[in-house]
C-alpha cells in the first residue's frame, strides 16, 4: 500500500518499507490540496502531497522558507480543512483535531497559557479529558521528569526561557499520550546551544514513548540529524521534492554524529534538493498528478 | 528606614494639606468652607446615626446590586457577541450607540417606564455601567491569540471549558477595563438617581443638605461619596492585581 | 481546477468567504440598526411595552427630524457643547501643566501619588450640592463638574506618558546640553503626546456625561435641561428624542476623538489603543 516513490532519486539507498508497508500507517496525507480563499483571488498553497508514516518512525518535513509548512501541518493536525484529499491518522480521516494526536507550535510563548503554572498547563488538557487526579499526576510528573522540568511546576511559563518554555509544551504533549506528534519548527526561536538540547530530548523522548513524530523544520542539518527519513518540499504550491530516508546509526549525538561522512553527504543532498526547490523546479510525476 | 521613608511619602502631602486647611479656616467664618475639626464632629454626627441604615445602607446595596449585575451581564452578552462574527457585526453600530448615550439621561426614562423605585435605580446603573464592560469583554474575546486558540483545539479543549480556561481568562485585562470604568460610572448613576427621584439614599440626604443650607452637613456628605470612591476603588485594585498578576508578570517580562 | 470534492467540516462552513468581504462589515452593522429599530417599533406596536411610555421608533424619529430644523434644539446644542469645550479645554491645560510639573520628577511624584489616588475616585456627582451653593443654576456649575471630572482622566495618562519617557534618551539629551525646556520639548513631549491624547478622547466622553448631568440635575441651561422640563412635563416623545440626539452627539464625539487622535499619532509607530485607563 505503501509506496515510496523513489523516482528521480541520485541517492538511491534502500528499497526498504516493506515491513511499514503491511501495517496501517500512523499518519497518511493523500492528495492534499489547499486553496485559500482570499477576496483578492485564490491563492494555491498546497498543490499535491502524498505521503505516510510508519508508526514509530520520526521524519522531518524540510523545505523552503514560505513552503506551506504550517498550511500542511493545520491541515494534518485538523485544524484547517484542506480544499481536496485526506489526511489520516490511525486509519481515520481527521475532520477535526483527532484525540491521538499532539502539537508543539513554533511559538512557544503564545502556545502556553500565560495565566496557569508550568503544571496546570501540563495538566489541563487531561483534566480537560476527565482522566482522574491520580492518573493524572502521575502523567505530569513524568513528563516534567522527561523533559527535565520538575522542579519548577509553580513557575508561570513567561517565568522560563524560550527553550524552558519549549520544554514544557513538550511535556504538555507527551503527557496528553499522542500516537502521532507533529513540532512545527520548534526550536526556530531558541539560541544555538538549547535547540542542540532539545533536539536531543526530542529524539530520547521518541525513542522512550515509541510515538510517531512528524518534525518540520527549515534547517537542514536539524532534519537530517534528526530523522529517519526526510521529505523534501518544493516551493509554494507545494509538492513533495524527494523522499529521503536516513541511514545514519540510530544513536546520535550531536559531536560524533555530526561529524560523520554520511552525515555531510547527506546533508549536502538535502541542500541541493532545497535549493533546486528554491528555483521552483517541480518534480514531473507530481505535477502531472495536477491537472494544469 | 526605607519604610518609613515610604510612609512619609504616602501621608506626607494629605497632612500638609490638611494642615494648610486647618491654618487657613482657623479663623474663617465663611459660610461655604467648614474647619476641619468641625468636619469631622458633623461626620461623625450625621452619618453613624439611623441614617447609616435609612440612607447609607441602602444605596450601597443598590450600587452594589446594579454593579455585580452589570458586570455578570455585561460579561456573558461580551462574550456570546465576541465569539460569534455575524453578531458582533450586527450589533457593533447599536452597541456603540447605547455606550455614548450619556447614561444619566436614562434616569428620567426610566423613571417614566418602570416609575420611582428601588428596580428603577437598579436599572439604571445596569443600563449605564453594562456598557464598558459588555464592549471591552467583545474586544477582549475578538482579541483571543489564535495560537493559543489553536492549542486549545488541538486538545480538545472546547466548549464550556474552553470559555472557562482561555477565553475569560484571555480577555480578563480588557474585562478589567471595563470593570473600572463601570464602577465609576454606577457610582455616579446611583448618586444621580438618588438627587433625581428619591426619599432616602445619600443622594437625596446630600440635596437636602444643600436645599436647607446644612453646608457643614452637606460637606459630611461629599466626603462619604468621596470615601465610598476611594473603597471602591481599592477593592477593584486588590482584585485587580490577583486576578491579572500573570498579566501584569508577561508585560514586565516582555519590556 | 478542480475543487469540487472539498472536504466540508463545519470549520470550512463557518469561514465561508462572503462574511469575510470588506463590505460585510458596515452592511452588517446598517442591517444591525434597521433590525433594532423594527423591533422598538414592533415591541410599541404590538403593545408590548406601553407606547404611552415608550413611544415607537417612527414617532421618535419624526420628532427628532423636527428638533432638527428648529433653532431652540440647535440653541441646547450648543449650549450644551460651549461648556463641554470650555470644560474639556480647561481640564486639558491645568492637567498637562500639572503632568508635566510632576511628571519631571520623582520627588513629586512619589509625594503626589497617594493624594492623587484618593482624589481621583471622588465622584465628580458629589460636587453637584457645591456647585449649586457656590453658583447656582449658571454654566460654571456644568464647568465645575466637567473640569473635575476630565482633569483626572487627562492627568493621570500624562503621569503615565511621562513615566514612559526612555531614560536612555533623556541622558543623551543631558549628555549634548540640552536645556530644561529642550528636554521637555524634544524628548519628554513626544512620547507624552500619544498618552496626552488616549486621556483627552477619554475626557471628551466624561465630559460630556458631566455636562448633560449638571443640566439635568442642576438645570444649567442645555440639552439635559431640556430632558428634566420634557419628563416632568409630561412630553414623552421630545423627551425620547432628545435621549436620542445625546447619543448621536456622543457617538460624534468618539468617532471625531478617534479620528484626532489617528491625525495626530500618523508618525507613531505604535498606535495606542491599548492602554490601561
Amino acid at each position: 500500500m505503501v509506496l515510496r516513490l523513489e523516482r528521480g532519486r541520485p541517492l538511491t539507498i534502500t528499497q526498504e518499507g516493506t515491513a511499514a508497508s503491511h501495517q496501517v500507517p500512523a499518519l497518511s496525507v493523500k492528495d492534499l490540496k489547499k486553496v485559500y480563499q482570499t477576496p483578492g483571488g485564490d491563492v494555491e498553497a498546497v498543490r499535491n502531497l502524498t505521503f505516510d508514516l510508519a508508526p514509530g518512525e520520526f521524519v522531518c518535513l524540510v523545505g523552503p522558507s514560505g513552503a506551506g509548512k504550517t498550511t500542511l501541518l493545520k491541515c494534518i493536525a485538523g485544524l484547517l480543512a484542506p480544499t481536496s484529499g485526506t489526511v489520516s491518522v490511525e486509519g481515520k480521516v481527521v475532520t477535526e483535531p483527532p484525540k491521538s494526536l499532539a502539537v508543539v507550535f513554533q511559538e512557544y510563548g503564545r502556545s502556553l497559557f500565560p495565566w496557569m503554572s508550568v503544571r496546570d498547563n501540563v495538566e489541563l488538557p487531561l483534566k480537560n479529558q476527565g482522566v482522574d487526579k491520580a492518573k493524572r499526576d502521575q502523567l505530569v510528573d513524568e513528563a516534567l521528569e522527561a523533559v527535565g522540568l520538575a522542579h519548577v511546576p509553580k513557575s508561570y511559563p513567561w517565568q522560563l526561557s524560550g527553550g524552558m518554555q519549549q520544554r514544557v509544551a513538550i511535556a504538555r504533549a507527551i503527557a496528553y499520550q499522542p500516537q502521532v506528534l507533529l513540532m512545527d519548527e520548534p526550536f526556530a526561536a531558541v539560541d544555538a546551544q538549547t535547540r542542540a538540547d532539545l533536539e536531543d530530548l526530542v529524539r530520547r523522548v521518541w525513542k522512550q514513548l515509541g510515538i510517531t513524530v512528524l518534525f518540520v523544520t527549515h534547517d537542514i542539518d536539524e532534519s537530517v540529524y534528526l530523522g529517519e527519513r526526510v521529505i523534501v518540499l518544493s516551493n509554494s504550491p507545494t509538492v513533495v521534492q524527494e523522499d529521503l530516508k536516513i541511514d545514519l546509526p540510530a544513536e546520535r549525538d550531536q559531536l560524533n554524529t555530526r561529524s560523520l561522512p554520511r552525515f555531510t553527504e547527506l546533508r549536502g543532498h538535502v541542500y541541493e534538493q532545497i535549493q533546486r526547490a528554491k528555483a521552483a523546479s517541480r518534480p514531473a510525476a507530481s505535477v502531472t498528478a495536477d491537472n494544469k | 528606614m526605607r519604610f518609613l521613608k515610604q510612609i512619609a511619602y504616602f501621608v506626607g502631602l494629605p497632612i500638609a494639606l490638611i494642615l494648610l486647611w486647618w491654618v487657613l479656616t482657623i479663623d474663617s467664618t465663611n459660610f461655604f468652607v467648614p474647619k476641619p475639626g468641625q468636619l469631622a464632629e458633623t461626620f461623625v454626627e450625621v452619618w453613624f446615626s439611623e441614617r447609616f441604615f435609612v440612607d447609607v445602607l441602602p444605596s450601597i446595596s443598590r450600587l452594589l446590586t446594579g454593579l455585580v449585575l452589570s458586570i455578570v451581564l455585561g460579561i456573558l452578552f461580551g462574550i456570546i457577541i465576541g465569539s460569534v462574527r455575524i453578531l458582533r457585526q450586527l450589533s457593533e453600530p447599536v452597541l456603540e450607540f447605547f455606550r455614548a448615550i450619556p447614561p444619566p439621561v436614562l434616569v428620567p426614562l426610566l423613571m417614566l417606564i418602570i416609575g420611582i423605585n428601588d428596580q428603577m435605580k437598579v436599572m439604571v446603573i445596569i443600563f449605564g455601567a453594562i456598557w464598558p464592560v459588555l464592549l471591552n469583554t467583545v474586544e477582549g474575546v475578538r482579541a483571543v491569540d489564535e495560537v493559543l486558540s489553536d492549542t486549545c483545539r488541538v486538545y480538545r479543549i472546547s466548549g464550556f471549558a474552553r470559555f472557562r480556561y482561555f477565553v475569560l481568562r484571555s480577555a480578563s485585562p480588557q474585562i478589567m477595563t471595563g470593570v473600572r470604568q463601570s464602577i465609576s460610572i454606577a457610582l455616579i448613576l446611583m448618586v444621580i438617581s438618588e438627587m433625581f427621584a428619591s426619599s432616602s439614599g445619600l443622594g437625596f440626604a446630600i440635596v437636602q443638605f444643600q436645599r436647607t443650607f446644612a453646608v457643614p452637613q452637606m460637606w459630611s456628605g461629599i466626603l462619604l461619596l468621596g470615601l465610598m470612591g476611594v473603597s471602591l476603588s481599592l477593592i477593584f485594585q486588590f482584585t485587580e492585581k490577583r486576578v491579572l498578576r500573570w498579566y501584569y508578570g508577561l508585560r514586565e517580562v516582555d519590556r | 481546477m478542480h475543487v469540487t470534492e472539498a472536504v466540508t467540516t463545519q470549520r470550512a462552513r463557518r469561514a465561508s468567504p462572503w462574511s469575510q468581504h470588506p463590505l460585510a462589515g458596515p452592511l452588517l452593522g446598517v442591517a444591525g440598526i434597521v433590525l433594532f429599530l423594527l423591533i422598538w417599533e414592533a415591541a410599541t406596536r404590538t403593545g408590548l411595552v406601553n407606547p404611552k411610555f415608550f413611544p415607537p421608533a417612527t414617532v421618535v424619529l419624526a420628532q427628532l427630524g423636527q428638533d432638527l430644523v428648529s433653532a431652540d434644539f440647535w440653541a441646547s446644542v450648543g449650549l450644551t457643547m460651549r461648556s463641554w469645550l470650555i470644560g474639556l479645554l480647561s481640564a486639558g491645560i491645568a492637567a498637562t501643566a500639572l503632568g508635566f510639573i510632576i511628571g519631571s520628577s520623582t520627588f513629586l511624584r512619589r509625594i503626589t501619588h497617594s493624594t492623587i489616588e484618593f482624589l481621583r475616585p471622588i465622584p465628580s456627582v458629589a460636587l453637584i450640592p457645591l456647585a449649586v451653593l457656590l453658583f447656582g443654576i449658571k454654566m460654571e456649575s456644568s464647568l465645575m463638574l466637567i473640569i473635575y471630572a476630565s482633569f483626572w482622566q487627562i492627568l493621570i495618562q500624562v503621569l503615565y506618558g511621562t513615566a514612559d519617557v526612555d531614560s536612555v534618551a533623556m541622558d543623551t539629551a543631558k549628555s549634548y546640553g540640552l536645556g530644561w525646556w529642550a528636554r521637555i520639548r524634544y524628548v519628554v513631549w513626544p512620547t507624552t503626546l500619544p498618552y496626552l491624547i488616549t486621556g483627552l478622547r477619554l475626557a471628551a466622553a466624561v465630559a460630556l456625561i458631566l455636562a448633560i448631568t449638571a443640566e439635568l440635575v442642576i438645570g444649567a441651561p442645555g440639552l439635559g435641561k431640556e430632558i428634566a422640563l420634557n419628563q416632568s412635563g409630561g412630553s414623552v416623545v421630545p423627551m425620547y428624542s432628545l435621549v436620542v440626539a445625546t447619543g448621536l452627539i456622543g457617538v460624534a464625539i468618539n468617532i471625531g476623538m478617534r479620528l484626532l487622535e489617528k491625525r495626530v499619532l500618523r508618525w507613531h509607530s505604535s498606535q495606542r489603543g491599548d492602554v490601561i485607563v
